[in-house]
């Protein structure tokens, strides 16, 4: 049974078709890659799969179980992390708490419950783990906002193994970064995978993209064009027609 | 001995300060815009003066059953806001507030324009209660409030309360359980301002349906963005100063409304965290002076 199983989804805004009936299968430790031009699909896929959005047809299966009727923190619960392509910690929150909030549903889960204090010794320790391994502990008491992009997006990755999630939906999280930011988010991503855990990368660097996934689904205007291997994409026509366009 | 004149503004400030407290859980806390609030405290005073005046239920009733009924309808109401956000919900709030005005004054069983009157001041150990008293019992149901308050803030409702107001999508997909959590502050909020209610109807003797309009939930409203939205205090020392201003500018009360309008433009100005809130200036003299009385010992 694979980890996540999409079908035939699909999803229309006031008729644009934003995802056409796009189907794809996703596996524990492996790194599946989501590409394509702007505009075709991928984080409206990313939206659906975590419950953002409600989809229009189509079925989204996560361990066999339907999510399609799920609500947002419902799906997250279950063990579907995400970060956003803009990233969007809570600014105002210093970066412990913003880790804090992702391990409430585990430690809280009736409201007699979420009456108790949020600081207990048990929950800040698995906090500082994870700050620890995202490399953000001497930024640990820094409010978010200001924080640097690359740290912002650490910290996202981080809020999201707080949930102690089965799959981790990453939205370009090296957009924006220098070389050597990106180098050690990919090495958190590579850590992340080699715990079991399944990844979605949308990614525009291709490098970044090659290097890390095995498998890559490619996505234009909705569909889903091509999926199989880095060079099977690589050399694949219909690929480089979306990317670069028609020969005149 | 305090006047009766001044044990009257205290209470009524107190009151205010409750209100605005109850208010500052909706907003402040949970980031939900309501320019209704004063619908709640009039649920609550209409709750409690019925209950009494009609029920014959003691005050030691009443004045529960108030918060219990606003909180049960901010509950109801909290319900269809939490599919709008933003100036949306400004405005739905507003509308919920027009309509149960509306409801107080064309509905002849509450009383319609002629409002309620015969409503006392509570009774224990066989007599009616001095103004003195009555003051210092809403002080501690206050200040009871203020604790629990407190506990919230430190609890994971509070920091769920904080993710939602940060971004509530984000938080939903942090595993925060935004519908639950929203609707605990309409209740929460909206009892809390019920009790207020309660406590507005035993002291006035007599309500009508203009004492809860809309023009009152700007008020409550000015009061918590004046002193610091989102902190324990400010709405506090809102209501603190916005309840004196009316009495120390009696000779201009006609303008009172234009003074709170000017008021609350001049603090989205210089000042839009509020008195009490971030980049507050009373805070950053506060730690200057320290710093300099502490750096010439």
């Amino acid at each position: 049974m694979a980890l996540l199983e999409v079908a035939a989804l699909s999803k229309e805004f006031d008729g644009l078709r934003a995802l056409d009936g796009v189907s794809f299968t996703a596996e524990e430790g492996e790194i599946l890659g989501i590409i394509g031009p702007n505009g075709a699909g991928k984080t409206t896929l990313f939206n659906l799969i975590s419950g953002i959005y409600p989809s229009s047809a189509g079925e989204i299966n996560f361990q066999g179980k339907s999510i399609l009727r799920m609500k947002t923190h419902q799906i997250s619960c279950l063990g579907i992390g995400r970060t956003f392509q803009i990233v969007r910690p809570f600014q105002n929150l210093d970066v412990e708490t913003n880790v804090l909030v992702a391990c409430g549903h585990r430690f809280y889960p009736s409201l007699w419950k979420s009456t108790g204090p949020f600081r207990q010794p048990e929950i800040v320790k698995e906090v500082q783990i994870l700050i620890e391994r995202a490399g953000l502990r001497p930024y640990a008491k820094q409010i978010a906002k200001n924080l640097p992009l690359g740290f912002k997006k650490r910290l996202e990755i981080a809020r999201a193994l707080a949930l102690n999630p089965h799959l981790l939906l990453l939205d370009e999280p090296s957009a924006g970064l220098r070389f050597e930011e990106s180098a050690q988010l990919m090495g958190l991503i590579r850590q992340v995978r080699d715990q079991g855990i399944g990844v979605l990368l949308i990614e525009h660097n291709m490098q970044v993209v090659m290097d890390l996934c095995k498998r890559i689904v490619v996505l234009d205007h909705g569909s889903k064009i091509a999926e199989g291997s880095p060079e099977e994409i690589r050399s694949n026509p219909l690929v480089i027609q979306a990317y670069l366009g028609k020969e005149a | 001995m305090i006047s009766g004149y001044l044990i009257t503004i205290l209470i009524i400030i107190v009151i205010y300060a409750m209100l605005a407290h109850s208010l500052n859980i909706i907003t402040g806390r949970a980031g939900q815009i309501s320019l209704g609030h004063a619908a709640f405290f009039g649920i609550g005073a209409y709750t409690s003066a019925m209950l009494y005046t009609e029920a014959g239920f003691p005050f030691w009733i009443s004045v529960p059953m108030a918060a219990v009924v606003a909180g049960i309808v901010g509950a109801l109401l909290g319900i269809p806001c939490l599919r709008v956000r933003d100036d949306f919900l400004a405005i739905t709030t507003m509308g919920i507030n027009f309509v149960v005005e509306a409801i107080f004054l064309y509905i002849p069983f509450f009383g319609g324009a002629m409002g309620i009157g015969g409503i006392n001041l509570p009774k224990w150990f066989g007599r009616e209660m001095t103004k003195p008293e009555y003051f210092i019992l809403i002080l501690v149901v206050f200040f009871l409030l203020i604790l629990m308050d407190r506990r919230m803030g430190r609890s994971w409702i509070g920091l769920a309360w904080a993710s939602i107001r940060e971004d509530e999508q984000a938080a939903g997909a942090m595993g925060v359980d935004v519908v639950r959590f929203k609707v605990l502050a309409f209740i929460l909020g909206s009892a809390i301002a019920g009790l207020a209610g309660g406590f507005y109807a035993h002291f006035l003797t007599f309500i009508m349906p203009q004492n809860f309009g809309f023009g009152q939930s700007i008020v409550v409203l000015s009061m918590v963005v004046f002193g610091g939205i989102g902190t324990r205090w400010g709405p506090i020392v809102g209501a603190i100063i916005l309840g004196i201003l009316p009495e120390v500018s009696r000779p201009i009360m006609e303008y009172r409304i234009l003074i709170y309008g000017v008021l609350l433009l001049a603090m989205m100005r210089f000042q839009p965290g509020g008195l009490l809130g971030s980049e507050s200036i009373l805070s950053k003299v506060f730690r200057r002076t320290v710093y300099r009385l502490s750096s010439s010992e």
